[in-house]
């Protein structure tokens, strides 16, 4: 009411509040990170353009990681039909569609829904195969330890510096079908530049799910990422306590003290970090979620 | 086309604060958009006009302020220019992204309160 006189008109106030339009998404992606880490299990966002080979990649990455002994699992999403989650369950890997309508993304809900009726705290390895398109997704955290960008040969080199936001948001690249590479006019060292102009930390494989070349790297990047996860206490089953925040304060200074040079991390910054966390906690979520939203947007960019 | 469900996620944000402060209206909404948010100001502007109708919004413009991206080196501080290798010349580390660059923001509500 105006107090100045009294009069019981109505007064226009200003709202200050500066949060994020996506702090909804990120709370539920927090909520998603937490259960992954917690569980011990290495979640992915994987994502490019409709048939940049997202699918073929997991297919490859069943056969390439048989000697690992990883449990792998997926959930796949497109407009419609189950074909992705179908084609990955041929190559064992327990899939299951997510159909998202005209939805061109996949955000945090959507993923904790459809983890409810599948097993996925029986994966080692857990791949969120996001809708084909690289616009949207980029921007929704989904509670993954990192985010895969697949990138084809065939989709022209300049790719990355016409979606910046998505190639941004990867933590690594894999670039696809370079069995293809003698047969088109792609100059690859070209691709690597436009990724470095919109990427600080270029991390990009070259792979072909045809002939495997490039696997073995991308096994190895995974097995980076998730020995923290494998290191730390496997909480199986544990119960799916919603609402639990952890108020976990990281200074997100790396403590490497690598001298001089800015070396090339063999990990770009990811983040299942293994730093030890001392003592006391009984376990609870080793690491993981820092609070630092990931992919969704805000990166740290602590210098290496 | 995610503009819409970004739109819808602002509505749900807006409501709920005019609700907790029994607003009558809302007159005024500012956001700011990032270069590098993953939105395009037009589609968000567009998909507002569309959703506004019969909310607490209906007449409340939307002012959307654009952020550029620009990078830096976080050692020395030098500008690192847009487009070119995201690495300081001169320190060799990667550059990082100023503030607001990314980021989609509900800034500030001028709601209508009794």
């Amino acid at each position: 009411m105006c107090t100045t006189c009294g009069c019981g008109d109505t007064e226009l106030v200003p709202v200050e509040l500066h949060e994020k339009i996506l702090a909804g998404n990120d709370r539920a992606a927090r909520h998603n990170r937490e259960h992954f880490v917690e569980s011990g299990v290495l979640a992915l966002n994987l994502m490019g353009s409709p048939g940049a080979g997202k699918t073929a990649v997991l297919e490859a990455t069943a056969r390439a990681a048989a000697s690992k002994s990883w449990r792998l699992g997926a959930v796949s999403a497109d407009l419609a039909t189950d074909n992705d989650a179908r084609r990955l369950e041929k190559a064992g890997i327990p899939s299951k569609a997510i159909t998202t309508g005209q939805a061109c993304h996949l955000d945090a809900e959507l993923v904790h829904r459809s983890l409810h009726d599948f097993p996925w705290r029986d994966t080692d390895v857990f791949f969120i195969e996001n809708v084909g398109n690289l616009v949207c997704p980029a921007i929704y955290d989904l509670g993954q330890a990192a985010n895969v960008v697949v990138l084809s040969v065939t989709e022209g080199e300049d790719k990355p510096l016409k979606y910046p936001v998505m190639f941004r948001a990867a933590d690594l690249v894999l670039l696809t079908k370079c069995d293809l590479v003698p047969h088109l006019d792609v100059d690859l060292p070209k691709v690597h530049d436009a990724l470095a102009r919109v990427m600080p930390r270029p991390r990009v494989i070259e792979v072909s799910a045809r002939t495997g070349q490039g696997m073995d790297a991308w096994i190895a990047w995974l097995e980076e990422l998730r020995a923290p996860l494998a290191a730390a206490p496997r909480r199986k089953g544990a119960s799916h306590a919603h609402g639990h925040e952890h108020p976990h304060v990281h200074s997100h200074e790396h403590e490497h003290t690598h001298d001089g040079e800015p070396h090339g991390h063999p990990h770009a910054h990811e983040h299942s970090h293994a730093h030890e966390h001392t003592g006391d906690g009984q376990g609870e979520h080793a690491h993981g979620d820092h609070g630092h939203a990931h992919g969704g947007g805000a990166k740290h960019d602590h210098e290496h | 086309m995610h503009e819409y469900s970004l739109v819808e996620a602002l509505m749900r944000r807006v409501e709920q604060e005019a609700r907790r402060r029994n607003a009558l209206a809302v007159h005024r909404l500012s956001v700011r958009v990032g270069e590098l948010a993953g939105v395009d100001p037009e589609l968000f502007q567009t998909a507002y006009e569309t959703f506004r109708e019969g909310t607490i919004c209906a007449k409340a413009p939307l002012s959307v302020t654009r952020v550029e991206a620009s990078w830096s080196c976080p050692r020395c501080q030098a500008r690192v220019a847009k487009g070119s290798v995201l690495r300081c010349a001169a320190c060799g580390v990667p550059a990082r992204l100023d503030d607001g660059g990314d980021a989609l923001t509900l800034d500030a509500i001028e709601m209508e309160v009794p």
